[in-house]
């Protein structure tokens, strides 16, 4: 028995699925706002995530259009970097974001769901670099785009005042 | 029912832009209102367990600091600016100070430009202290209205 033969694919799917449940009750159920909002990780791992924000009359920032409001498409973007920077790091420790510059590129659509794609393309020894992409079903028809910076290894002192 | 250009201009008409908040779905979710302090327009984001984005510390989410400040700069030019036109936001840059505790946190907003088409907006999130905001965004908006 050498176990040199590669796991079939169903392991594979498997494993996939595990990691997908285990990330939705740690990202989605033990995080407040991320289950207010019903965010549910789709996929995750090697330092990049997929989010999907499920429409809801209750974010709706226009209430003539039903087109959602801006800040849980903040929030998605928010939420999905942070991911990312989790699934680019080889242990856990706690990370706090140090600033997020998003681009609304165009309008969502009324009664749609929005997914976003992050990637922590960077990790330095203190810092994680993200990119993402907020879209309906085609992300080169993104709704917003947005960067990030994530400190690593914080802790509750959260710095002083100059 | 009341459009949302009605609202602005009876906000603006009675510099009160309550009604006008509260018909906005996604504010009443975010437990956000206005009010006028000192001749200035403050928006507060009333506390919730369910803005909480770190249950460990616990300090409330990004997003929703994000989605005060981004509000509170919209409020802020439709309650001063000349025009009645519902701002579009172009780019939104967030800048997280420190941790925001779990109570209640305000925005307070400068329009920094005012132009034909686009307004800039720089704002400041805080809890107890405004000398020490917990988070701080620049927002551009679009202001033209649609032709």
């Amino acid at each position: 028995m050498t176990g040199s033969a590669p796991p079939p694919p169903d392991d594979e799917a498997e494993r996939k699925r595990a990691r997908r449940r285990a990330w939705n009750v740690g990202f989605s159920e033990n995080v407040p706002h991320n289950r207010a909002l019903g965010l549910v990780v789709v996929d995750i791992g090697d330092g990049a995530a997929l989010i999907r924000l499920p429409y809801d009359p209750r974010l709706v920032g226009n209430p003539e259009t039903g087109v959602l409001h801006g800040g849980p498409i903040t929030a998605l973007l928010d939420a999905c970097s942070g991911a990312a920077v989790f699934a680019a790091l080889e242990r856990m420790q706690p990370i706090a974001p140090l600033d997020l510059r998003i681009d609304y590129l165009r309008p969502a659509e009324p009664g749609r769901d929005v997914t976003a794609r992050a990637t922590c393309y960077h990790t330095s020894k203190n810092v994680g670099f993200t990119r993402a992409v907020a879209f309906h079903d085609r992300e080169d028809e993104p709704i917003a785009t947005s960067t990030g910076t994530f400190m690593l290894g914080t802790t509750a002192g959260g710095g002083k005042r100059p | 029912m009341t459009t949302v250009f009605e609202h602005i201009a009876a906000a603006r008409a009675q510099g009160d832009l309550s009604p006008l908040v509260a018909a906005i779905p996604y504010a009443a979710f975010l437990g956000l209102s206005c009010a006028v302090v000192d001749d200035d327009l403050i928006t507060t984001m009333r506390y919730d367990p369910r803005l909480v984005g770190n249950p460990a510390l616990p300090a409330l989410h990004g997003g929703t600091l994000g989605a005060l400040l981004e509000s509170a700069a919209a409020f802020k030019l439709l309650w001063a600016a000349e025009s009645a036109v519902l701002p579009k936001t172009i780019t939104l840059t967030i800048e997280y100070l420190r941790p925001a505790r779990p109570v209640d946190t305000r925005a307070r907003a400068t329009i920094t430009r005012h132009g034909r088409r686009v307004a800039t907006v720089r704002v400041e999130a805080y809890q107890d202290d405004p000398g020490n905001p917990v988070a701080t965004a620049n927002v551009h908006f679009l202001v033209k209205r649609e032709a």
